[in-house]
């Protein structure tokens, strides 16, 4: 007989999961710290004046590249997850999108403060001429609510059905991002079309799957 | 007799929990710094671009050819700022017009064609000078070469995209040369042709334009005194990057104008086609002036950056020709003819 006194042997399992998230417990601060070394590498060559002949176009397409690539990985996770099976890309898919904020957040910022040089007639009358400008605000504003609620305590206090539909904003987003992106290019689209397909590639996969989740529960 | 050395505070002591687990820890920070650098540089390599471009060195213009003085401004002004053949406005550094240059058969990114332009061979090269003038011909370069002086223009250069530079180049007007090919009645436009060859400009096997380039100008355009075909710029010969070894300047109007590595000039009685106007006809015109007042679809044509710059400043009617060429275009809605 065990002695009551002995503390209770946790349950292998939970100590198989214990084990899991200590040993990814590394991931997420190793993919913020990598999402923030472009930023920092970026603002290296900034200040060291090597950014080439127009510095302020060159951060601009820098940093509207890295927001879009960080958006698609991170709308990226769930299919691999689905495809794989793994778990590891569903924990670092917040931080992904936040990081794609925190690029998009510097990408208006270059254009607004200092490209424009905040001069708030030229950037409305940006908006609402040019329809790619108009297209990438769009993106901006639908993000900010996505990642105002990326908190476990929103998610909470949202409850999961109605956070979930927000948060499919995402694939919008990032739609967005690459109209953005195909209306920016003077002549070749290859770029823009290559996220296109990604994105198409992401969708696809979560189609399939829906559908056959869906037989399966019929059944 | 030996002091033993003083036992650790217990602070100090590391917990045994830890201690067993510090194969794990130096694990998980080898993880950990291996994934950050890994994801850290993909991510550059795969947005960083904008590889600058190695400064180049230019050849000296060819033996014998000197750079004439500019013709004294019209209405006989004395060379103050006002000339407009010379801008006094501070030049754009050689390394930015020889590293920062749109030329698609060269590749697509700003510093492609610096970087690739050692393809372009300027010699031996051959013009054509055909169509409505009685004296349709093929010249070497360095013949034409001995026909005019060379000039020095120190030319305000605004593109398209709204950058903009001043630029100091070495050519001669083209209205002489054509004066020289005596063109027929008929001779209404000018039409310019780059060279077509996959070899020394393979970024003609894409399909990005239709190629070769080709440009086209009005024939009082044409002759106008401001428009020359340079050979060189910064007291050098011209660059690869640059258009080498001869390519039109037109200060007034949108860089993409200034068509390069010209192999053809032809006189002709229609207005020919222009590349870009060919490929997008809303957002490029056949004229293609400057003009602040006229936007582009994508961007406001208001404001300029120039080369070097921070702060914007608004771009001038003509590129600031305005007197010069104005009368040109009398009578035409720009906003159509764009």
């Amino acid at each position: 007989m065990v002695s009551p006194a002995l503390p209770a042997d946790p349950s292998p399992a939970a100590r198989a999961q214990k084990k899991t998230s200590g040993k990814l417990a590394w991931l997420v601060p190793a993919v913020v710290t990598g999402g923030l070394f472009p930023a920092a590498v970026l603002l290296l060559r900034a200040v060291r004046k090597d950014l080439g002949s127009n510095p302020i176009a060159e951060a601009l397409n820098q940093l509207g590249l890295l927001a879009l690539v960080l958006l698609v990985l991170s709308l990226a996770a769930t299919p691999l997850k689905i495809v794989t099976g793994w778990n590891w890309p569903i924990r670092i898919r917040k931080s992904l999108g936040l990081l794609g904020f925190f690029y998009v957040c510097a990408h208006l910022l270059v254009y607004a403060v200092i490209d424009q040089a905040l001069a708030l007639r030229a950037i409305a009358e940006d908006v609402a001429k040019r329809p790619f400008i108009l297209v990438g605000f769009l993106g901006f504003v639908l993000l900010v609510p996505v990642a105002a609620t990326s908190t476990s305590s929103a998610l909470k206090r949202m409850g999961f059905a109605r956070w979930k539909r927000l948060h499919r904003l995402a694939y919008v987003i990032a739609i967005l991002g690459v109209v953005h992106f195909f209306l920016r290019v003077k002549k070749d689209a290859t770029e823009p079309m290559i996220y296109a397909a990604i994105l198409g590639a992401l969708f696809a996969v979560r189609i399939v799957s829906f559908w056959q989740e869906r037989r399966k529960s019929a059944q | 007799m030996t002091r033993l050395p003083k036992p650790p505070r217990a602070s100090e002591i590391t917990p045994e929990e830890r201690y067993l687990r510090r194969r794990e820890l130096i694990k998980s920070a080898a993880l950990f710094a291996g994934t950050a650098a890994t994801f850290g540089s993909g991510l550059v390599a795969l947005t960083g671009g904008g590889r600058r471009a190695s400064p180049v060195a230019a050849q000296p213009l060819p033996s014998g050819l000197v750079a004439a003085p500019p013709p004294p401004p019209p209405g006989g002004q004395a060379l103050s700022g006002k000339n407009p053949f010379v801008t006094d406005e501070p030049r754009t550094p050689f390394e930015d017009v020889t590293t920062y240059n749109n030329f698609y058969e060269l590749g697509l990114e700003k510093s492609d064609p610096a970087e690739r332009a050692s393809t372009l061979k300027p010699r031996p090269w051959t013009l054509v000078f055909e169509g409505e003038i009685k004296k349709p011909q093929r010249i070497d370069i360095d013949v034409l070469l001995k026909w005019f002086p060379v000039e020095e223009r120190v030319y305000r250069m605004r593109c398209v995209e709204t950058w903009s530079m001043v630029i100091p180049w070495l050519g001669f007007p083209l209205g002489k040369l054509i004066e020289r090919l005596e063109p027929t009645s008929r001779a209404k436009y000018v039409a310019f042709s780059t060279l077509y060859d996959v070899e020394q400009l393979p970024g003609q096997l894409s399909d990005v334009l239709d190629w070769p380039y080709v440009e086209g100008l009005r024939i009082d355009e044409a002759m106008h005194p401001l428009t020359v075909l340079a050979v060189g710029l910064y007291g050098k010969s011209l660059l690869g990057q640059n258009g080498a070894p001869i390519r039109l300047v037109v200060p007034w109007k949108y860089g993409f104008k200034g068509i390069k590595s010209l192999v053809r000039i032809a006189l002709v009685e229609k207005q020919p086609d222009a590349t870009w106007n060919k490929a997008a006809p809303r957002e490029y015109g056949f004229y293609a002036n400057v003009n602040p007042k006229v936007d582009h679809p994508r961007w406001s044509q208001a404001m300029e950056r120039r080369i070097g710059d921070v702060e914007k400043r608004p771009t001038l009617m003509f590129n600031g020709y305005a007197d010069e060429v104005a009368h040109l275009y009398a009578g035409m809605d720009l906003r159509m003819y764009y």
